[in-house]
């Protein structure tokens, strides 16, 4: 059980950011319900574990752990998600050109669409560098991996999520959002 | 045809994840990268796309309350749910935080818009160094003041002074345009026996905030004030030496 001093500290430098731990499990799990339920299991383990995190970025650590119960929660209940890694996806068949580019629309429902469609790790890194703010450093450390691949892995997220942008809508593609 | 760096460090550059020196390597290349620059403009209107659709989703009461219960009751204050006769009382607050939202922005604001002296030299440092890789000098080069100083007319909304010390061992070797925290500034350019000396001068602001001299990485400089220019020399060359191009530099 956490001291009391710990305790205090967890209120103040983990508990803040319980809005970054559920936006990031709604986006990674495409689904509010689900992404509550996890953000809890989440704080719990981070409570339990806070002991072991002395002084530090605690959105990254707390991040961390959201993300990594977020996939476990995937695995469990057998989610068909795009996993692949980063190096092994291909570079959308659409190359951009300066045409495809300005023709990309942008309203509030094909963002979300779009977002909501890329495979799991470009739609993460995206979330967290546009949503949270987060800088390159911090999504290496939540996402265990080197700050290179974290560039041009959000540099073909944001060429395929433009890509996603130009296709035309299909029908029936709505969620629960 | 697509450039190479549009993947790399295109995205770096956007997400301000380049040091100064790099930033500033990466701009020149834009200047002649069309390709980058249409991509670039592609990036920004992606993510003001993406901040205007309101994509954050943020945790729900309900979740609130859940992690309330389930983490020990110690760990988090109960929310205070604010009655009618409050309401006055959380105006009051929600105005006085507005308020200081306000001020501390546009306090931050005029913090940003002079770096402070640390950063300050470093810029310049960063500067001197960049000015030295291999055609990056000069803009403008000749050894005679009377080319170099109309060279800066309508290129910079103020006059530099601009002369030769030869006789004084700071031959004058050339001029160009620089970028100094957001400013253009103008690099004047002398040699003091074999090496450079940058001297760079602005118009004086009021928050100006180099003074004095120091030394970074290796480098001395030396900043001052004076009949309305803010001057600072950077060189590899010893104090004394900037010292003494300083003192000449308006003597009459």
């Amino acid at each position: 059980m956490l001291e009391q001093q710990d305790r205090a500290r967890f209120e103040a430098d983990v508990l803040p950011h319980r809005d970054a731990a559920y936006n990031l499990a709604r986006w990674t799990l495409r689904g509010r319900a689900q992404a509550e339920d996890v953000t809890q299991e989440a704080f719990l383990r981070a409570y339990r574990s806070f002991g072991a995190f002395q002084t530090g970025n605690a959105r990254a650590w707390l991040l961390q752990i959201v993300r990594n119960c977020c996939f476990t929660w995937l695995q469990q209940n057998h989610v068909a998600e795009e996993m692949t890694e980063f190096d092994e996806l291909t570079v959308p068949p659409k190359a951009e050109n300066p045409e495809s580019l300005a023709m990309a629309t942008y309203d509030r429902e094909r963002l979300q669409r779009a977002l909501e469609n890329l495979p799991a790790h470009f739609r993460e890194i995206i979330v967290l560098r546009e949503l949270e703010g987060c800088s390159y450093k911090e999504i290496a450390a939540i996402t265990t991996r080197p700050i290179g691949t974290v560039m041009s892995a959000l540099a073909r997220a944001r060429q395929q999520l433009r890509t996603l942008l130009t296709e035309p809508v299909p029908k029936g593609a709505s969620r629960d959002l | 045809m697509t450039c190479d760096l549009s993947q790399t460090r295109l995205h770096a550059y956007f997400d301000g994840e380049l040091d100064a020196m790099g930033a500033a390597e990466f701009e020149r290349h834009l200047e002649g990268c069309p390709d980058c620059e249409t991509r670039l403009a592609a990036e920004e209107k992606l993510r003001a796309a993406l901040a205007g659709a309101q994509l954050y989703t943020r945790a729900p009461k309900s979740l609130r309350e859940k992690l309330q219960i389930s983490l020990p009751k110690a760990a988090i204050p109960p929310p205070v749910e604010p009655s009618r006769a409050d309401s006055w009382r959380w105006l009051a607050i929600a105005a006085s935080v507005l308020l200081f939202v306000v001020v501390g922005w546009q306090y931050l604001q005029n913090l940003n818009r002079t770096l402070r002296p640390q950063t300050m030299a470093a810029v310049i440092v960063d500067a001197h160094l960049r000015s030295l890789q291999p055609g990056h000098l000069e803009d403008v080069i000749s050894t005679d003041q009377h080319t170099v100083k109309p060279w800066f007319d309508g290129k910079l909304d103020f006059a530099p002074p601009v002369r030769d010390f030869a006789n004084d061992g700071f031959p004058l070797m050339g001029g160009r345009l620089d970028v100094i925290d957001g400013r253009t500034v103008a690099a004047l350019v002398y040699g003091r026996r074999k090496h450079i000396v940058n001297v760079f001068v602005a118009k004086a602001q009021p928050g100006d905030s180099l003074h004095g001299s120091g030394e970074l990485q290796g480098y001395h400089w030396v900043a001052w004030q004076q009949n309305g220019f803010s001057l600072t020399a950077v060189s590899d060359v010893a104090y004394a030496d900037l010292e003494q191009l300083k003192q000449q530099f308006f003597a009459p």
